[in-house]
């Protein structure tokens, strides 16, 4: 499956739920097949969307999803470990491994040697899921977090046009709508 | 009153409520006060990054977040604070122990101790070095204040002879 086909499934499947996405195209493809003010793109920082997610869900009751990458969770493997520890019951983490660096053309990652599942589960998630085919979200949604998915998906990058949205304004934008939900 | 005691309570009159830490010997005690507290949500993390990464969210979620580090953390942040709290205007109070000033026993720590004030000036970041305990309770909740006006993170530096 190729990337943005699993991030329009997973995106239509959502309804409240907080998104924070990774950078590069993976933000690029879910902005381009389904935009929200209740989705923060991560447009930097490389490796702190599971971060950003975790200090989200901690700090108010709705559920979270993460859309990160394998090379950026390679990056920031601590989070990992501190997600699993800080118990967060609305934390939803996926992860699209196409084991490449897809934004910057496709250079191997280490998940051409590793399972992310495996890590995952030895860490001590509970609730994990692998998907290839087909996706069942409501089933994720469904599980107590924090919760662990690893999408398999297609090495490339769709034709999607850069985010036409300025840094502050996607902050703002997710603010306003994140404190607004939570009155 | 002592160092410790005058970071934290000036931290809560603040109102701060969301802190991520890595373990330093002259932070510990903050963090056991810190661990203590009902109303704080504390975090424990595996690397500085990762923590401004959390603290993030955290603002986003409505908190009003701090980072307990020491200054050889800020090395391991410089890209998460340009490209993530620069970009995006983002406030947060970083509360740093300044390792390898005057009185330092471990040589290992005297290089990022000296690179410091430098790499805070180059990303803009402004920062004060409160010498006692009473400077701290003053600065400190004036610290968050700047941070969260100027949507920009805010360091306070404590050097060794803060804590003797």
């Amino acid at each position: 499956m190729e990337r943005i086909e699993a991030i329009k499934t997973i995106a239509e499947s959502l309804e409240d739920e907080l998104v924070v996405c990774n950078i590069g195209f993976p933000s690029r493809e879910l902005y381009a097949v389904k935009d929200s003010p209740i989705h923060f793109y991560m447009l930097g920082s490389m490796g702190m969307a599971s971060s950003i997610g975790l200090g989200l869900a901690l700090s108010q009751k709705r559920k979270v999803v993460v859309f990160d990458g394998d090379g950026s969770i390679l990056m920031n493997m601590g989070t990992l470990v501190t997600i699993f520890s800080q118990d967060s019951q609305n934390l939803i983490l996926v992860v699209f491994d196409n084991q490449c660096y897809g934004s910057t053309g496709s250079q191997c990652t280490y998940t051409t040697k590793v399972d992310l599942h495996e890590i995952a589960k030895s860490v001590g998630f509970k609730n994990t899921f692998v998907f290839e085919e087909e996706i069942d979200f409501k089933e994720v949604l469904d599980v107590k977090g924090p919760v662990f998915v690893h999408m398999k998906v297609m090495p490339g990058n769709a034709d999607v046009p850069v985010i036409d949205m300025e840094p502050e304004e996607i902050k703002e934008r997710f603010m306003e709508e994140v404190k607004r939900k939570s009155e | 009153m002592e160092g410790s005691e005058a970071v934290y309570k000036s931290l809560k009159n603040a109102g701060i409520d969301f802190v991520v830490s890595l373990p330093c010997v002259n932070l510990g005690k903050v963090m056991e006060m810190i661990d203590c507290d009902p109303d704080v949500i504390h975090v424990p993390v595996t690397r500085e990054e990762e923590g401004f990464g959390i603290c993030a969210g955290a603002f986003f979620g409505g908190k009003n977040p701090a980072i307990l580090m020491q200054n050889s953390g800020l090395g391991n942040s410089v890209n998460v604070l340009a490209s993530l709290y620069e970009l995006y205007r983002i406030p947060i109070l970083m509360i740093m122990s300044h390792r390898g000033t005057e009185g330092e026993f471990m040589s290992a720590q005297v290089p990022m101790g000296k690179a410091t004030p430098g790499v805070l000036d180059a990303l803009n970041i402004t920062y004060f070095n409160p010498k006692t305990p009473e400077e701290a309770m003053e600065i400190i909740p004036h610290a968050w204040k700047l941070s969260e006006i100027g949507e920009a993170p805010v360091g306070i530096l404590l050097e060794i002879p803060f804590w003797k």
